[in-house]
């Protein structure tokens, strides 16, 4: 098949062999490439309980078939995927930009990385030519300065790199994957999986051409999406970006606010995505081959932050602002530089300053426990100072940069009550006590709490179902939408272009098709997403994850929203939680312990996978 | 006869080129039938997110890379100003490379002679030009450029003198 590398590339870092072996067709049919091949993968290379910091878990990257095409989106993206430090089940976290390109260009659509290196060292792929080279000069390096470095030993200005930073480097829960220096493989802690295996750095060349089953079509099929690209389908991203959804949520009072203290946020007008247009987006600049743009580039022009430029988007903005009642922007610019300069998830990171404050508002956290820092909710000062110290590991820091879920249990006190995450990854953007078939997405996503696992908030934001109330139906909701995110990020497709497929799997189908030259059908493709949403499934239950763990965080269950206005009162109650995750597994033929059957595992031609439910089958 | 003045290349706007690449994958794939950034006739610099601009041939008037030759491979058409490669003498030597200012010839990964931009002369059009989704690219002749360059002068000057007042 065309648009697949055919190869698999294995490091050993612990002797420091590496190996190609073709990659296996059938894999790539029925599980697509992204994060479908990179769970399959890591599933067949890693024994079952292994520890996520450990050299037994395999850091899989992969890419996917369109990856290194001109298509827009999908030409540029690549995925990690390992066992997760944070939830003990799927790691897995994507980014766009240059890097997944080259990678195919070197001729690869995965790459495994097993054991550990003896010394820091980082990885240089170019083409056949694969390296482990000495990484001591980087450590301690944020990823765009590694980033730099490396092409400057290199003496190669186009090789790609992917960094992690110095929480990375010291194993830090919350530790993400930075390429093209603002781009990030954000969530579920795969930094830290990487720094666990002494790796610092991928970097990666690829010279090889990259040719489409069917040229001529594949470019008419191009020029139609870069039409439909400066269509209403996604004008969102290219004007105000998605921090138009701080605004949009605080009226509906679903925006979490002071680490779930409230729905919504007095100061949100100053932190709106129209104020952060108007006075700090310098450039709206696009990744490799795509044809949309939407990275919001904000530089901060005045005040003590002057000159401070990273990328922002509403998650990210969210986070290290309303979750910690901060209304100040060119702080929250600042702390999303810190984030990225010390590699670490600014969603978690915000979440946990936001945790932190409420800790030290309730007393549970003294003033003395954070060495002197007044960790109020809307201290500006604050977040950057427990930042630099969750960077840093100094202090409460160390503590706190391990994810709300652990410092939660460390510090005790109550303190449990108030880390807000599911399976140990801290929450996002949305208040599930208002959006109930968004917390039933939450509650069963496969790498813990998250919106992109489903998007299953567009039901209740748009109004589209009764956002307040639980009830049967939702499951198969969240169920289609989980089939066609698994496909996104197989493909790997950026989720922002989603809306240009007017007609979902028949587009993508086709687009499968003009690469690869296999015919794929829009009813195979359907099967595939949802295989993929089985496989996760099963690496869950594999490494002991169960109903238990499709839950709610507590101030979800147990904090009824106090805001006057349109969500006053909502919370989810056990009893709702129940029912919407009996409908799911329903609609999912999984058994009620939320666990996939072998009938419907010989129904996706899974039979090689069986072994792993028919233990619990009884 | 044309005069040198009139003469068009492709040249990007930093105002509005984002730094995507599309015109690399669109060229490599024109003359190359395939998706390969190496194959380029115009290559995209990012230095950092607000600074990127997609490079290639000027069509100098009397071009550095024609003079630098030492094998007469490279010649100029008068009518166009187009760079001509003939692929019999030239042996790839980089003389040519190392004379251009803005690293628009390059040497060929496959083919070993050096290549740089036809404007897609048997296509009609340059293609990047056709596929920028920014519109970033134009196909201008240097007198077109002064002009821009000119008005977006006059319009800066008269917006600091209107801060002014």
């Amino acid at each position: 098949m065309l648009g697949y590398a055919g190869r698999i590339l294995y490091i050993d870092l612990t002797t420091g062999k590496t190996r190609v072996e073709p990659l296996n067709e059938e894999y790539a049919k029925k599980y697509i490439g992204g994060i479908g091949l990179g769970m399959r993968l890591w599933l067949e290379n890693a024994s079952p309980g292994v520890d996520p910091l450990s050299a037994e878990n395999p850091l899989v990257l992969t890419v996917g078939p369109i990856a290194g095409t001109m298509w827009p989106t999908a030409g540029n993206g690549h995925a990690f995927v390992a066992k997760s430090p944070e939830s003990h089940g799927v790691g897995e976290a994507k980014a766009h930009g240059s890097f997944g390109a080259e990678l195919k260009r070197a001729g690869y659509d995965a790459v495994i990385l097993k054991g550990k290196a003896e010394k820091p060292v980082y990885v240089w792929i170019d083409d056949d030519s694969v390296q482990l080279l000495d990484a001591s000069r980087l450590m301690g390096k944020s990823p765009a300065e590694t980033d730099d470095a490396i092409r400057e030993e290199l003496g190669d200005y186009y090789v790609r790199v992917a960094a992690i930073g110095p929480a990375g480097e010291k194993l830090a829960r919350i530790a993400c994957i930075i390429n093209d220096k603002t781009r990030a493989a954000g969530r579920t802690g795969l930094g830290a999986v990487m720094g666990s295996k002494n790796v610092k750095a991928i970097a990666v060349r690829g010279t090889r051409d990259i040719v489409v089953a069917k040229p001529e079509e594949f470019m008419e099929y191009v020029k139609e999406f870069h039409e439909r690209m400066k269509g209403p389908a996604t004008q969102k991203y290219r004007t105000l970006g998605t921090p138009e959804n701080v605004l949009v949520h605080n009226s509906l009072a679903c925006m979490p606010t002071r680490n779930y203290n409230n729905a919504s946020f007095e100061g949100a007008e100053k932190v709106s995505g129209e104020t952060l247009n108007e006075k700090f987006v310098a450039k709206i600049i696009g990744c490799s081959s795509c044809a949309m743009r939407c990275e919001h580039t904000v530089v901060v022009p005045e005040g003590p932050y002057k000159g401070t430029m990273t990328r922002m988007e509403y998650e990210t903005l969210w986070a290290l602002g309303p979750y910690c009642g901060i209304d100040r922007l060119d702080t929250i610019i600042k702390g999303m530089e810190l984030c990225n300069y010390y590699g670490m998830d600014a969603i978690g990171a915000g979440v946990i300053v936001g945790f932190a404050m409420d800790c030290y508002e309730k007393g549970i956290l003294k003033p003395e426990d954070l060495g002197g820092i007044e960790a109020r909710f809307g201290n500006s000062k604050a977040l950057i100072q427990l930042l630099e110290k969750m960077g840093k590991r100094e202090g409460i820091g160390d503590i706190l940069v391990d994810g709300v879920k652990i410092a939660g249990e460390k510090i005790g006190k109550g303190a449990e009550k108030l880390g807000q995450h599911i399976k140990g990854v801290e929450v996002t953007g949305y208040d599930l006590r208002c959006l109930k078939t968004a917390a039933l997405g939450f509650a069963v996503s496969f790498r813990g709490a998250d919106h992109n696992r489903h998007g299953a908030y567009a039901f209740d934001v748009k109004g589209k179902v009764n956002r307040l109330k639980a009830e049967k139906g939702r499951g198969k909701l969240v169920r289609d939408m989980e089939d066609i995110y698994t496909l996104i990020d197989s493909f790997i497709v950026c989720k922002f272009s989603r809306g240009t497929y007017y007609k979902e799997l028949p587009d993508m189908a086709k687009l499968y098709t003009l690469v690869t030259g296999y015919e794929m059908t829009p009813e195979e493709l359907k099967k595939a997403g949802e295989r993929i949403n089985n496989v996760a499934k099963l690496f869950n239950v594999r490494e002991g994850l169960t109903r238990k763990d499709d839950t709610l965080p507590w101030k979800v269950m147990n904090l009824p929203i106090p805001d006057e206005g349109p969500s006053k009162g909502a919370y989810v109650t056990q009893e709702e939680l129940d029912l919407l995750l009996d409908d799911y597994y329903d609609s999912r033929g999984w058994t009620r312990e939320g666990v996939p059957t072998v009938e419907k595992l010989k129904e996706l031609g899974m039979d090689d996978l069986m072994s792993i439910v028919e233990s619990k089958e009884e | 006869m044309v005069k040198i003045h009139e003469r068009k290349f492709v040249s990007a706007d930093p105002d509005k080129c984002v730094g995507c690449q599309v015109c690399e994958y669109v060229c490599s794939m024109t003359n190359d039938k395939a998706f390969n950034p190496l194959k380029s006739r115009i290559r995209v610099v990012r230095i950092n997110q607000l600074a990127n601009l997609a490079v290639t041939c000027r069509l100098c008037e009397d071009p550095p890379c024609v003079a630098a030759c030492p094998r007469e491979a490279l010649t100029q058409s008068e009518e166009t100003g187009l760079i001509a490669v003939d692929k019999d003498k030239c042996n790839g030597c980089g003389w040519c490379i190392e004379a251009c200012d803005y690293g628009a010839i390059m040497l060929h990964p496959e083919n070993k002679v050096v290549y740089v931009c036809d404007l897609c002369k048997d296509k009609g059009e340059p293609q990047c030009v056709k596929w920028c989704p920014e519109e970033a690219l134009d196909l201008v002749t240097s007198d077109v450029l002064a002009q821009k360059a000119r008005i977006t002068a006059v319009k800066k000057l008269f917006q600091e003198a209107m801060k002014i007042s």
